[in-house]
């Protein structure tokens, strides 16, 4: 890849150029990326794991940055140190950071990450990547390279879902763009081992952007159920549940039957039934589980971009036209009020 | 950057993206370098939510909002998606043409909003979260990086006080967040913010009158050469349907064959 890359290079230069190509690609070749760890209370988000295993593709040294409150980034850090294929932590602290407001994570990132060579960031496309990255990508000039779901060696070459997952563009990135700031598909990559890692810990000397807006509060959906984006089991319910109640009362024994998160159809959360963060699409969540249980949902296109790379999907509805059936592993046409309770209980006795 | 907060009455932007229609079933291009684009369009129903946003902040507050403005960067016909916005209740529109084959990155749109926002003096930003076609979902927060503005990302509830505090309510995994900032910011919509209205046929009357002022790229001495080089636009893997099951007893059968049970 280096000697691709010093070719290309030295094709479009005079020759007394060309020892300045080479230091260019040497540069290039010593660079090294960095990944930006997520965390919530004091806890890292593990889809940040997907991003260090979408980093290490390049072959580059790779170190993690966790960016935090005081109260949080000790606990974090315990956590990042032993992430596997990281060499160093970098991490700052500061009340400004707290909640990962955009506005003040940013510019400390854009400060790192010239004063330590880096070529690539990464983060999961999360809520919080979303968010970061793109204000990010302002403050450097830079493009943003969304939710990718595959990377080439060369570093410049990136594979990313559009039109809500129904056509992959492949791009390449230019030059112009030093610093490739890149989200990454938890769902296409798997998870890097928290286990035997030793990284170094280095504190930065970060910046803030004094920002213009500040955290006030948050309302978490409470849950005992597992993350909907990290479950491998999801059963996910759609407009033919008809209300809240039976939302819960048809989807909750089966989930709980098979251990699985609760997921929605766009149409299942507009209409009250579930709650926001609980939509499975192209708006809201994608997820890949080894099972996913639609039920009641049509399968329009914005769904499917959410969960058509789960590994089994079982459809049980009504009507024996709807879409989810093209994609359905197993399709059972049927009263989603007298299938799905019955479904359930036969699982339990099985297990039994 | 104005150092001061604004005075009462606020300038709001909303750009707007001409895209596929958002239930248009895509095919990629013979040519394997893009879609094919010889489908009905309409306006990326983010920036729908976006212009519905506009107009309801204005319809309760009518003393503080001067002027809704929508923007849009696209081919000629990007101008009907002007019309749509004027018709639902913007006041004036901006577009800036470029050649229909033209490739407008998410950076260069950046840019270019940030130029008429500093020439035109704009107070609020509002526009959708991501458009439908790219996905990429950065315009918003790269220009309020480039401006130093604040930003609400994913907002499903936005107010504005007179004086210019702004309150916005965000989805983020797990729920939502409150977070408070002050003009001038940029806003980014989220589905459920608001329900945009249908435009009436004698509001679309009247949006024809409604002025808008096309410029050129050079005009504002941007240029919009693409940063990224298409290698390719392919076909996801298809997924083969695997068949109906008569009964829940042989849905649970395949459920066991597949160890999941």
């Amino acid at each position: 890849m280096f000697a691709r890359a010093a070719l290309r290079t030295s094709r479009l230069s005079t020759s007394a150029a060309s020892t300045l190509s080479s230091t260019a690609a040497l540069r290039r070749r010593l660079a090294s990326s960095l990944v930006f760890l997520e965390h919530k209370d004091g806890k890292l988000n593990d889809s940040s794991l997907s991003a260090v295993i979408a980093a290490k593709v390049l072959g580059n040294d790779t170190a993690g940055i966790v960016i935090g409150s005081k109260a949080d980034v000790d606990g974090v850090i315990e956590e990042a140190k032993k992430i596997e294929g990281l060499s160093k932590i970098y991490t700052a602290a500061s009340d400004a950071y707290a909640h990962a407001l955009a506005e003040n994570v940013a510019p400390a990132l854009a400060k790192v990450l010239p004063a330590k060579s880096i070529s690539h960031i990464f983060a999961a496309h999360t809520a919080v990547g979303k968010n970061v990255f793109p204000r990010l990508a302002g403050l450097l000039d830079s493009s943003m390279i969304a939710d990718i779901i595959a990377l080439e060696s060369s570093g410049d070459t990136f594979t990313r879902p559009i039109y809500a997952g129904n056509a992959i563009l492949k791009i390449k990135s230019s030059p112009k763009d030093a610093i490739k700031i890149v989200t990454v598909r938890t769902t296409a990559f798997d998870k890097a081992s928290v286990g035997s890692g030793s990284a170094a810990v280095e504190e930065v000397e970060a910046t803030t952007g004094d920002s213009p807006t500040k955290y006030l509060s948050e309302e978490l959906t409470v849950s005992s159920r597992p993350d909907l984006s990290s479950a491998p089991r999801v059963v996910s319910g759609g407009r033919a549940l008809k209300s809240q109640e039976n939302f819960n009362s048809v989807l909750d024994p089966l989930a709980d039957a098979l251990g699985a998160a609760v997921g929605a159809s766009r149409a299942a959360v507009d209409a009250g039934y579930a709650d926001n963060s609980l939509q499975v699409g192209q708006t809201g969540k994608v997820v890949a589980p080894e099972l996913y249980v639609a039920v009641g949902i049509s399968g329009a296109i914005q769904h499917l971009a959410g969960m058509k790379e789960s590994k089994m999907i079982v459809a049980i509805n009504k009507d024996p036209d709807a879409p989810i059936f093209q994609v359905a592993d197993v399709g059972l046409v049927a009263d989603l009020f007298e299938a799905v309770p019955d479904l359930a209980k036969k699982i339990e006795s099985a297990k039994a | 950057m104005r150092p001061t907060l604004p005075s009462l009455k606020y300038n709001i932007l909303v750009p707007v993206k001409r895209s596929i229609d958002y239930a248009v079933k895509i095919r990629v291009a013979s040519d394997g370098k893009g879609v094919d684009t010889n489908v009905k369009h309409s306006m990326n129903p983010f920036d729908e939510i976006a212009v519905e946003e506009a107009i309801r902040l204005r319809e309760k507050k009518p003393s503080v909002v001067s002027s809704i403005t929508a923007l849009s960067i696209g081919p000629p016909k990007a101008a009907d998606t002007i019309r749509t916005a004027l018709a639902m209740g913007a006041d004036s529109g901006i577009h800036i043409t470029v050649p229909e084959s033209t490739v407008v990155e998410p950076i260069s749109v950046a840019h270019a909003l940030k130029k008429v926002i500093e020439d035109k003096k704009f107070d609020l930003v509002i526009m959708g979260k991501q458009a439908i076609d790219d996905d990429s979902g950065s315009t918003g927060g790269m220009l309020a990086g480039m401006l130093g503005w604040g930003q609400g990302s994913f907002a499903s509830k936005l107010e504005v006080e007179e004086g210019g505090k702004v309150n916005v309510t965000r989805e983020i995994d797990g729920g939502l967040e409150k977070v408070e900032g002050k003009l001038p910011m940029i806003v980014t919509t989220d589905l459920r913010l608001n329900e945009p209205r249908y435009a009436s046929l004698p509001n679309i009357m009247k949006a024809k009158k409604k002025k808008i002022e096309t410029l050129k790229p050079e005009d504002l001495g941007l240029d919009f050469t693409p940063r990224f080089e298409t290698i390719s636009v392919s076909e996801p893997p298809k997924r083969q349907g695997g068949g109906k099951v008569e009964s829940v007893d042989e849905l649970v059968g395949k459920m066991k064959e597949a160890g999941l049970i």
